[in-house]
């Protein structure tokens, strides 16, 4: 990558104003057209761009496959976890009212938003790095051993 | 605090399964994955089962997610017919659980196992899903969910070829997604409401317009092929044969089911039984294609050489038997329909199970390597042959008792044909499952024994298949309650829509 100084520059600008607009999307989900979806994918993005110019180890580097892990699971932790805990308060499964005294619906909607836009943006990247990784060796989360039964293998199929 | 549990029963039945498999993702080693599976499907099943008693006491249990009022927020709606279900797949769940831990560790490499946990408790989750709803799109949206884990738990299939089995059924199973969708937007427009109950009440004024006709037909077809109807049952073998064997026994026995469950809950609560059975020609068309089923699935697998796909196009027939009983619309019918759809559940995933254990010995699902196994594995094999002689419908086994109630459903209907067809096809099942028998009991075990270095399977395995088969046994001496239960929900579906 050394050669496209152009692209190299560019993005090193383009980056960090395309996180700080996630957040933004992010954050001014049930205001504006946007949310956690919209902000996963672009904070997405970023990185794979990220990997695109600087090369996927660097990325991979930068936001690690576990981080990743723990963020796709966490992401869906953070949604249901916050209807668990409206039924812990006594209402319904996601009733955000019982959240907050006040504006329980606004806040519960964000952060249920910041739960979906973790999981989206963590799956995203993690699917670029199967992809990207395809065909490299010492590859631990694209391994083609599709378990260990090899002798299993005799097909007689119609 | 146990009435609070009780009011949240409804939503934490699909609750614990959806956030115990982030939880698997979480614990990332397998013993941990399979622990949390293990806890979480049983807690389903006990919430299931609560589930059901609750609603037979009361008719149905209802629940407001958001503490939005339905019409306008997700309702959730257990009735008789939704529990039922909702037990088959949390009680094959659970069994699976024991099932799965041996079977898996044979057949996947160990740092992929969570996932797969993780993807079967997405699954169940969907499944679960689908029957608690009362929304038409949140059915959707739970059908996505368990659709795209079982594509990539088939994916996980020990040859490569499970990519390829779970590619086609990727792609039928969209264009059902999709044409599912394309009818709950029809009928969404012309209604403007989502929540089962008030389409209910609002689609009589607009019965007439093509746009509900249309919606009907999205509908029926996109399900008719997420339940493998015999046209779109072209995904079903390949997908069966080639899933792990712990999947294959757990999507075998809930996900067509689940199917079927969905299409006739849009057909009969949705729709009712006098539009799309009086109306339109719904009864026909789907008798007659129940008809071919049967037959062309009891055919195909006949001529099969690998057990997992024999057992695979049975189960297409199997479809067939089950949705004839439904599309009599007549309160018999509809409940030996779903007797049906249940003790099919519990014969395939019975069977499915028997053959996981012998693969897990031999390595290998094609009949000619079972040979033998009889004596090498006689408990697997004798729980194979009471399933199989269940799967016949021989008396004293649940298969007896449901086929007995489709039979006299369809006698009283006066169809005569497709109970002809119905005995030809049972005939036909004696064959099948007898060949499986010649070689597990008339065959001699092969010389080259270097792969029989197992013995029996293991304990969680045969427990797992013995509990299945033994609900087959107590089914089959004792099936009051399970045809009481059917036909209560058999009187809400086609008597409040006729």
């Amino acid at each position: 990558m050394r050669e496209h100084t152009v692209l190299r520059i560019v993005s090193q600008l383009v980056i960090a104003p395309m996180l700080l607009y996630a957040l933004y999307v992010q954050f001014h989900g049930e205001y504006s057209p946007g949310g956690g979806f919209q902000a996963g994918v672009i904070l997405a993005t970023a990185i794979i761009l990220y990997g695109l110019i600087f090369g996927v180890e660097a990325a991979r580097a930068a936001v690690t496959p576990t981080l990743l892990r723990i963020g796709a699971a966490g992401g869906l932790l953070i949604y249901g976890g916050t209807g668990v805990a409206t039924i812990l308060l006594g209402g319904n499964f996601l009733d955000y009212d019982r959240l907050f005294a006040h504006g329980g619906q606004h806040y519960g909607l964000i952060i249920i938003e910041l739960g979906v836009g973790i999981t989206v943006a963590s799956v995203m990247i993690a699917i670029f790095y199967v992809f990207a990784g395809r065909g490299r060796q010492d590859d631990p989360d694209n391994d083609e051993d599709h378990g260990r039964a090899d002798d299993y293998d005799a097909d007689d199929v119609s | 605090m146990i009435t609070a549990f009780f009011n949240q029963m409804p939503v934490l039945v699909v609750v614990v399964p959806l956030l115990a498999a982030p939880l698997c993702v979480l614990a990332h080693r397998a013993f941990a994955a399979w622990l949390i599976y293990c806890l979480a499907s049983w807690a389903a099943f006990a919430m299931a089962f609560l589930l059901f008693v609750e609603a037979k006491i009361a008719g149905q249990v209802s629940y407001a997610v958001g503490n939005w009022a339905p019409p306008f927020g997700i309702e959730l709606v257990i009735d008789t017919y939704s529990a039922l279900v909702l037990l088959l797949v949390t009680g094959v769940a659970a069994l699976t659980g024991l099932y799965a831990r041996k079977s898996i560790a044979s057949e996947i490499a160990i740092e992929r196992e969570y996932l797969v946990f993780a993807l079967m408790l997405l699954c169940l989750a969907g499944l679960v899903g689908i029957t608690v709803t009362g929304d038409a799109f949140n059915l959707f949206v739970f059908l996505e969910i368990s659709s795209l884990s079982s594509y990539a738990l088939i994916a996980m299939g020990p040859k490569r070829r499970a990519l390829l089995s779970s590619f086609q059924y990727l792609i039928m199973g969209t264009v059902g997604g999709t044409f599912l969708l394309i009818g709950i937007g029809l009928i969404f427009m012309m209604t403007g409401t989502l929540n089962m109950a008030d389409l209910a009440d609002r689609l009589p004024e607009v019965y007439a317009t093509r746009t509900v006709q249309a919606g009907l037909a999205f509908i029926v077809v996109g399900l008719s092929l997420k339940a493998a109807l015999m046209p779109a049952h072209i995904w079903l073998p390949n997908a069966y044969t080639y899933a792990p064997s712990a999947i294959s026994a757990f999507i075998a026995a809930t996900a067509t089911k689940v199917a079927v469950y969905a299409l006739f809950r849009f057909v009969f609560t949705v729709f009712g039984a006098g539009y799309a059975f009086g109306t339109l020609p719904l009864g026909i068309v789907l008798l007659a294609l129940a008809a071919v089923s049967m037959i062309a699935g009891s055919l195909a697998s006949i001529f099969q050489t690998d057990v997992k796909r024999l057992l695979a196009w049975s189960s297409v027939a199997q479809m067939g038997y089950i949705v004839a009983g439904f599309a009599l619309a007549t309160p018999a019918g509809v409940s030996a329909g779903l007797v049906h759809l249940l003790n099919h559940g519990l014969i395939k995933g019975a069977l499915f199970m028997a053959v996981g254990a012998m693969v897990w010995r031999v390595r290998a699902s094609s009949i000619n390597d079972l040979a033998g196994l009889g004596r090498a594995m006689p408990l697997t094999s004798a729980a194979f042959v009471v399933g199989g002689l269940s799967l016949i419908g021989v008396p004293a086994t649940a298969g007896f008792i449901s086929k007995w109630a489709l039979m006299s459903a369809l006698f009283d209907a006066q169809h005569y044909g497709v109970m002809a067809l119905l005995l030809v096809a049972s005939l036909l099942s004696i064959i099948y499952v007898g060949r499986v028998i010649e070689a597990l009991y008339f065959r001699p075990l092969p010389d080259d024994v270097s792969h029989h270095k197992h013995g029996e399977a293991p304990l969680g395995m045969q427990v797992a298949t013995w509990a299945l088969i033994a609900i087959n046994i107590v089914i089959g001496v004792h099936a009051t309650p399970e045809l009481e239960a059917a036909a209560r929900a058999a009187a809400t579906l086609v008597g409040g829509g006729a």
